[in-house]
């Protein structure tokens, strides 16, 4: 599966895709082929707020559970709830399947994370 | 002809004389050769395969030198069976069968005959591994679904685990589930502020003691006091207390609970399984999490265990419980199917961040609680609930009578009276209850209680009623002046007897409203459910079972036979110690043998699991560094490959896990090592190691590995999983290390009963040995010791015969072989399977431990885009009638085989022609002679519906999916479901018995 090239990516294979001062998370191909059937999605309150890096929550599947982690800083403003009655939807389809909408706190942030091409090479 | 024959004509002393003392001498090498596999020839035919001269040339290859033990095991020389057994007959007799009252969560009980013959000592039930391969365990799984819905049932709580160590431990399961739970109230306290656990003080003395072991590494402040007046702070997360509590006295917890959860404060219930027939359950008063011990519906005492401990809660808590949870799922056909549920909380995944520490459940114990639900019934409990009621309220009336005031206001089995003076004393009371075998509760405040049960009797009251009133007594010139004082109170007139419990205790909502429940009540019924269940498992009964790291070996009918002995099932943990001198002379023995088999000075016989005595012993080294004033070193230094308790434990004790890398030839990186010792020098409390390795080598740097450790102020604990590589060729000691665990239920033949029961006591070196764990009720342990970490003061007593007949009945020279057997079985299995399968991991000289490492990632990169697994290989060996190996540990991609000693030649070379013929069929895959997707290996197990259906669409035949070898037609075991699907059971989870009706349904 092709990694989008709009979205930056970070060495914790999580997505972000940006749109104004507004970013989608999810996690990419690779770590749901990692992970394996996921079964189960914990994720944070509409209002919290996140640092760069810290866990927002968990993904859990039959044989594994991994922390995920925001790839920039800012306040949650939608949960993809819908996800968590579907978990299976992040194995079929990972770079449609968001998980949080940040308001970010800082953009330059951004500019630190990996494109499609490097992250590519990461997991190849 | 020889000398010794001419016996006919002589004279009887003559021909005495003339037999042969060869003839007469103990039967002392048998059952070596019963209990090991391979007989002489088989030996000599596999050490040609293996290419060594000898066992003794092929264990020199395998050992390095440096740390093998020069002289033997100095342990007493084997017995044979016969012998033995009669010699244990005469140790059991000196344990003393008195009638015991006395409570603290352990009674005496009657285990249906049809459910000891056909479940406890059935090794169809007793010998099978923890149902991870559910395909071929739905017997048991079913069983454990069945102790769930009756724990679910009778707590009134709808998520239940499969059993506990032990109450005591659920206890502090329950203190650190509502820590995780309350995880939000907590980080929003003050820095430095410690969290507090309110317990009441009237639970258990050895619950009690167990929180305060968990607690204080955890940083969590226990507040102890009485529930009535409880006042919490800012600071309380969680409060735990029990009813009925440690006096029998029965609680309204209502008001208390309310008030706890106005303050945001989660709440658990210890209680009693029996009580709850009658009793408002917890879960319908608002109590988050129910806990207690199940032993008394039909497991013997056994002196303080095995038995089940129960878990219960809310369906919110599901991701946070600790132990296991057996689910329902469906199979490839649509079908039910049974699995362990949610095994990422389980520390083999999850390691320092698990739920829990705990690997063995109780799974046999449980199963016989549940089975005991099942005989019984909804009405048979409440029959047995009543009677027991009855006969206590029989005791208060009878008692009242004599001027004895019962003093619990409200009580379900448990009375407590005080004395009421005048010619009566205590002292007179108890020496004549001993005086007629009868044990009660005589408590410090000077009251007695007595705790009935169901197998009380009209005899048992009148005998208990007779101590009584012989305590009054007079002795010929008594002095009234004594007691003068008292005589206002015993001029009082008796009290009524009070109201056994109010109305609004008692219970109002169905249980065990379920057919399984409701259906197997005469005998012919429930011995054809236990065997229908039984049928589905494979264990060792079946075929060997090849799990890497778990040591199945065999559990020997005469280990196995005295656990049922009454002189051994029958004894109260807190019974006088005077009452069970066969079980402190066999404690003393077994602690002498494995001492002598650890080169360590000191052992202690509580911790109830492998995982259990890792918590202990880095307690212990704790306990130790702080004594000598170095209470800052709590870092300890894990290698990547290690088994996933050993960071959960650390995290439990408190400690910082740091972990140190594996070469790419599988050793421990000295190199790391050494650099991370020094980069904590200040603060390393240990180094933990499992040894010969989890990659099943012996490796040759461990002396150097303990000696940097020791440098830099650190312990080395070795995990003594692997123990059955090391006995009587070498040594925790030899090698290095300050302590150790030892698994009974690997090394020492203790079954696992589908799932536990373990024993995990630690062994020692003398600096260590004050600080062995106590006990709150019975004296033991070191005299610096630690808090007691298990319920019982020697943990799950009933089983350490088991392994002290193994000593006995092998002795020095039958361990050590079984050993040097156990490391030619594994190299044998290396000698035949290696050139179809890469082995990972050996010596340099090409050898391996007593297990090994097959690498299967290579064939699924070969063998296309979808890919043959481990897992499909492991489903497949089902069709063969085999258990699988160990999957994917200690690598992912892998599968792990340990043969072990007991297994005979033929027997491994089934299992490696079973491998052979799987390998041909990866071989197809890769060359396209079979469908890349549907295929004997994808579709495996076939089950005995799906191949003799009408319907047959599948490329390859039904004789290759169902009789894929000439052995197999003799020896077919029929999975009872096709492949499970594990996504579908965890998204959808359900954990207590389905409607019937559903069966066949799925999807």
């Amino acid at each position: 599966m092709a990694y989008p090239t709009a979205y930056k990516y970070t060495k914790d294979h999580e997505w972000l895709d940006v749109s104004g001062d507004r970013a989608s998370v999810g996690i990419t191909d690779y770590a749901q082929q990692q992970l394996g059937d996921v079964v189960y999605l914990e994720l944070p309150h509409v209002g919290a707020t996140l640092k760069q890096g810290q866990s927002f929550g968990t993904i859990e599947s039959v044989k594994a559970v991994s922390e995920l982690y925001a790839p920039v800083s800012g306040d949650v403003v939608e949960v993809n709830t819908a996800l968590k009655d579907k978990p299976e939807t992040v194995n079929a389809d990972p770079h449609a399947s968001w998980m949080i909408r940040l308001k970010m706190a800082d953009l330059k942030e951004v500019g630190e994370l990996l494109d499609a091409g490097q992250y590519a090479d990461l997991v190849k | 002809m020889p000398d010794n024959m001419q016996i006919s004509s002589n004279s009887p002393d003559r021909a005495l004389d003339a037999v042969p003392s060869t003839l007469t001498a103990p039967l002392v090498e048998r059952f070596q050769f019963r209990h090991i596999g391979p007989d002489a020839d088989e030996r000599a035919a596999m050490l040609r395969v293996v290419g060594a001269s000898s066992i003794e040339a092929l264990i020199d290859e395998v050992i390095p030198d440096g740390i093998r033990l020069r002289a033997p095991l100095n342990l007493p020389g084997a017995i044979g069976e016969h012998e033995f057994l009669r010699s244990l007959r005469r140790t059991a007799s000196r344990n003393r069968m008195f009638r015991s009252f006395l409570g603290f969560g352990y009674y005496d009980c009657f285990t249906p005959s049809v459910i000891v013959r056909n479940v406890l000592e059935n090794p169809g039930w007793y010998t099978p591994y923890t149902p991870y391969q559910a395909e071929i365990a739905q017997g048991r799984l079913e069983a454990l679904l069945t102790f769930q819905t009756m724990v679910s049932d009778l707590t009134g709580l709808p998520v239940a685990n499969a059993s506990l160590l032990d109450e005591a431990t659920a206890a502090a399961e329950a203190m650190t589930m509502l820590y995780r739970v309350q995880a939000g109230r907590i980080s929003g306290l003050a820095a430095h502020a410690t969290p507090q656990f309110f317990v009441a003080d009237s639970c258990f003395p050895q619950t009690l003691e167990v929180l305060r072991s968990r607690s204080e590494p955890l940083g969590i402040e226990l507040v102890v006091g009485d529930f009535k007046r409880a006042a919490f702070t800012d600071r309380t997360f969680g409060a735990l207390v029990q009813t009925p509590d440690e006096a029998g006295q029965v609680h309204d917890l209502r008001e208390f609970i309310a008030a706890a959860k106005t303050s945001g404060i989660a709440v658990a219930v210890g209680t009693d399984l029996l009580s709850l027939v009658l009793l408002t359950p917890p879960g319908e008063v608002g109590a988050d999490i129910a806990f207690g011990n199940s032993q008394r519906f039909g497991v013997p005492l056994g002196y303080g265990g095995p038995h089940a401990a129960f878990f219960a809660t809310r369906a919110q808590h599901v991701r946070q419980v600790p132990g296991r949870i057996v689910g329902v799922s469906v199979d490839a056909h649509g079908h039910r199917a049974y699995r362990m549920a949610l095994q990422t909380r389980e520390q083999h995944i999850r390691r320092e961040k698990a739920t829990s520490n705990i690997c063995t459940a109780q799974a046999l114990l449980a199963n016989l609680a549940g089975l005991y639900a099942v005989y019984h019934g909804p009405r048979g409990l409440t029959a047995i609930a009543r009677r027991v009621h009855a006969y206590a309220l029989r005791l208060a009336r009878e008692l009242a009578g004599l001027g004895f005031q019962q003093l619990n206001d409200h009580f379900f089995d448990t009375v407590r009276f005080g004395i009421p003076g005048g010619t009566y004393t205590r002292d007179r009371i108890a020496k004549a209850a001993l005086a007629s075998n009868l044990n009660l509760g005589y408590r410090r405040d000077g009251t007695i209680h007595v705790a009935l049960d169901e197998t009380v009797n009209d005899a048992d009251i009148a005998a208990i009623v007779t101590a009584f009133a012989t305590g009054a007594a007079t002795a010929p010139g008594q002095s009234a002046a004594v007691n003068s004082g008292l005589e206002a109170d015993e001029a009082r007139p008796p009290k009524d007897v009070p109201t056994a419990y109010p109305p609004n205790l008692s219970r109002t909502s169905p249980f065990l409203t379920h057919p399984v429940f409701n259906t197997h009540h005469s005998e012919a019924a429930m011995m054809r459910f236990i065997r229908r269940l039984e049928r589905k498992d494979i264990g060792l009964d079946t075929s060997m079972i090849p799990l890497g790291s778990c040591t199945m070996k065999l559990n020997a009918a005469s280990e196995m036979l005295p656990l049922t002995w009454p002189e051994f099932a029958a004894i109260h943990p807190f019974a006088p110690i005077d009452q069970a001198e066969g079980y402190q002379q066999i404690f003393r023995e077994l602690e002498g043998m494995l001492c002598e088999v650890t080169g360590f000075a000191a052992v202690s016989l509580q911790p109830n699991s492998g995982a259990q005595g890792e918590f202990t012993g880095l307690m212990v080294i704790r306990a130790y560094q702080r004594a000598r004033g170095e209470a800052g070193r709590d870092v300890v230094l894990i290698p990547a490959s290690a088994h996933g308790t050993n960071p959960a434990s650390a995290a439990m004790a408190g400690m910082r896990v740091v972990v140190v890398a594996s070469t790419a030839e599988g050793d421990i990186d000295v190199g790391d090592l050494r650099k991370k010792a020094h980069d904590h020098q200040e603060r390393l409390a240990a180094l933990m190691v499992t040894y010969p390795s989890t990659h099943g080598v012996y490796e040759e740097s461990i002396q150097q590995i303990c000696g940097i450790v020791h440098e830099h102020g650190g312990q080395v604990y070795m995990d003594g999983a692997n123990m059955n590589a090391q006995v009587g060729l070498t040594s925790p000691a030899a090698v290095g290390a300050d302590l150790c665990h030892l698994n009974l239920h690997k090394t020492f033949a203790i079954p696992h009963g589908g799932g536990g029961p373990g024993m995990g006591p630690i062994a020692v070196a003398a600096h260590l040995a004050p600080f062995l764990p106590t006990h709150p009720i019975v004296t033991t342990g070191g005299e610096r010791g630690i808090h007691a970490v298990s319920a019982a003061p020697w943990g799950s007593a009933n089983i350490l015969v088991i392994s002290y007949a193994y000593v006995k009945l092998l002795g020095s020279e039958g361990m050590t072989d079984a050993t040097r057997c156990a490391i030619l079985n594994a190299n044998y299995i290396k000698s035949r399977l290696e050139s179809h399968y890469p082995v990972l991991y050996t010596r340099r000289n090409g050898r391996v431990a007593h297990e090994l490492i097959f690498d299967l990632r290579p064939l699924k990169h070969a063998s296309g885009a979808v890919g043959i697994t481990e897992s499909d290989v492991a489903k497949r060996l089902m069709d063969y009638g085999f258990h699988a190996p160990t999957v994917s540990f200690p690598v992912a991609g892998t599968l792990m085989v340990e043969p072990t000693e007991s297994e005979p030649k033929d027997e491994l070379d089934r299992f490696c022609d079973a491998m052979i013929a799987i390998r041909g069929e990866i071989q197809s895959v890769i060359d396209s002679e079979a469908d890349p997707k549907d295929n004997v290996l994808r579709n495996a197990p076939h089950t005995a519906e799906a191949v003799s259906a009408n319907e047959w669409r599948h490329p390859y035949t039904r004789e290759q999916a169902a009789y894929p070898l000439p052995f197999v037609r003799e020896r077919k075991v029929w999975p009872a479901v096709g492949r499970i699907d594990n996504p579908y059971g965890d998204r959808n989870l359900v954990c207590t018995c389905p409607p019937i009706g559903d069966d066949e349904s799925g999807g």
